[in-house]
């Protein structure tokens, strides 16, 4: 297989390249640490997590999150590179959704930060499209067989995010505390939220 | 990769931080900078990660960041690779002499506003409920139609956002903006008659599709 002629180890490259451009005035050091540190601290999926809990106790909010994720995740702060406009997929008893994008690596930043590497693995992106049901099991979610699966490819700009099923035994909760068993894997749908 | 096979099981899902190395933060922070000053447009840098050499594709995330943002930055001559690896050998203490810049060759593609989404003049071509067939399209460019769901029957469930279209916008030949739809697939139609039963929703952009009447 071809490989980049130059060989050069990553950290490397990321070193000449940044030099090259910080010296030509194309890239400003500060805003390429902001980057690193705003996508390292401020967005992820604690932001999916209260969009989530917030749903779950407030069914106005919900109807709204439904209708027009984007909107109602700016309610919550929440907007910014990749979620130009954000669908909210809502799994329900009798149907499970999850989410993928084959061509490369589409995914809702402003709620759920940057993918994480089984997202970006091969075996998820080819597979996924192909047998879910024997994914998910492999990642330990077994749904039973009255469950319809849909799996949405991230094809365009549209960014998908999965509503998780509000887990039983949870009706005494705080808002805080529903937010707290809503993971990154239940909101791309490999995962059902957790229980307290 | 669609429906390829071969690529084994799936890793386990373990928390990870956002940048396992400082590098790789580096890497795509220097990405989304070099979109800029590359002519600020996604498509291309996809495109760019298409053209990355298929080894390099596969052994890291970041790292074809890195390499994705070089062939961007080459394209649209603002930087060469062999100042990037000139610059990484004096960095490493070789008397190297660096090459100057190549000459700029940075496409003016006018844009129609910031992001990727656009408002439409004509009305969409497809309603909801419609039975669509994709294209056999076969570009040498860059695409947002996967070979997977090409010559396939399904039908649209949702009327999406128009947007630039990827496939122009990514060689710099205009936005030509396009509408969009959800399109849904029964997985038989996708994987044949003993596939899993599942529906396959993906969005496409109209010149993928055709009425089936």
């Amino acid at each position: 297989m071809t490989t980049a002629a130059d060989d050069l180890d990553p950290a490397l490259r990321a070193e000449a390249l940044a030099s090259l451009l910080i010296e030509r005035g194309l890239v400003d050091e500060g805003v390429m640490n902001n980057f690193i540190k705003t996508y390292e601290l401020s967005v992820g999926p604690m932001n999916g997590a209260k969009v989530v809990a917030r749903a779950w106790i407030d069914p106005s909010y919900r109807e709204r999150l439904l209708a027009d994720g984007t909107g109602a995740i700016a309610e919550l702060g929440f907007k910014g590179p990749q979620g130009e406009h954000i669908v909210v997929l809502e799994n329900t008893p009798g149907v499970h959704h999850v989410v993928v994008c084959t061509l490369c690596s589409c995914y809702p930043w402003p709620v759920l930060g940057l993918p994480p590497s089984w997202y970006k693995d091969p075996s998820y992106r080819s597979r996924i499209v192909r047998e879910p049901r024997a994914v998910l099991a492999e990642f330990g979610l077994e749904l039973g067989e009255d469950v319809t699966i849909r799996v949405f490819d991230s094809s365009s700009e549209v960014r998908y995010m999965v509503l998780p099923l509000r887990p039983a035994g949870t009706e005494g909760l705080s808002e805080e505390e529903l937010a707290a068993l809503v993971t990154r894997d239940a909101m791309v749908g490999v995962a059902q939220a957790g229980t307290p | 990769m669609g429906g390829k096979q071969g690529f084994g099981h799936v890793p386990p899902l373990t928390p990870e931080p956002p940048f396992a190395e400082p590098w790789e933060g580096k890497a795509f922070a220097l990405a989304l900078l070099s979109i800029r000053a590359a002519g600020a447009n996604t498509p291309a840098f996809r495109y760019a990660l298409e053209r990355v050499p298929p080894a390099d594709y596969l052994a890291s995330y970041y790292h074809r960041w890195l390499i994705a943002s070089q062939i961007m930055l080459a394209d649209s001559g603002v930087l060469s690779a062999e100042q990037v690896t000139a610059r990484a050998a004096r960095l490493t203490g070789a008397d190297t002499a660096e090459p100057g810049p190549p000459e700029l060759n940075k496409p003016q593609m006018p844009s129609g506003g910031p992001g990727n989404l656009r408002t439409l003049d004509t009305p969409p071509a497809f309603a909801v409920g419609d039975r669509v067939r994709t294209a056999d399209l076969q570009t040498a460019g860059h695409t947002r139609l996967p070979g997977y769901v090409r010559r396939r029957t399904g039908t649209v469930t949702a009327i999406r956002p128009a947007a630039i279209f990827p496939d122009s916008a990514a060689q710099f030949e205009g936005e030509n903006p396009q509408h969009c739809y959800a399109v849904e697939f029964d997985s038989r139609e996708l994987w044949g008659t003993e596939a899993e039963p599942f529906h396959l929703s993906i969005d496409l952009f109209e010149p993928y599709l055709e009425r089936v009447t």
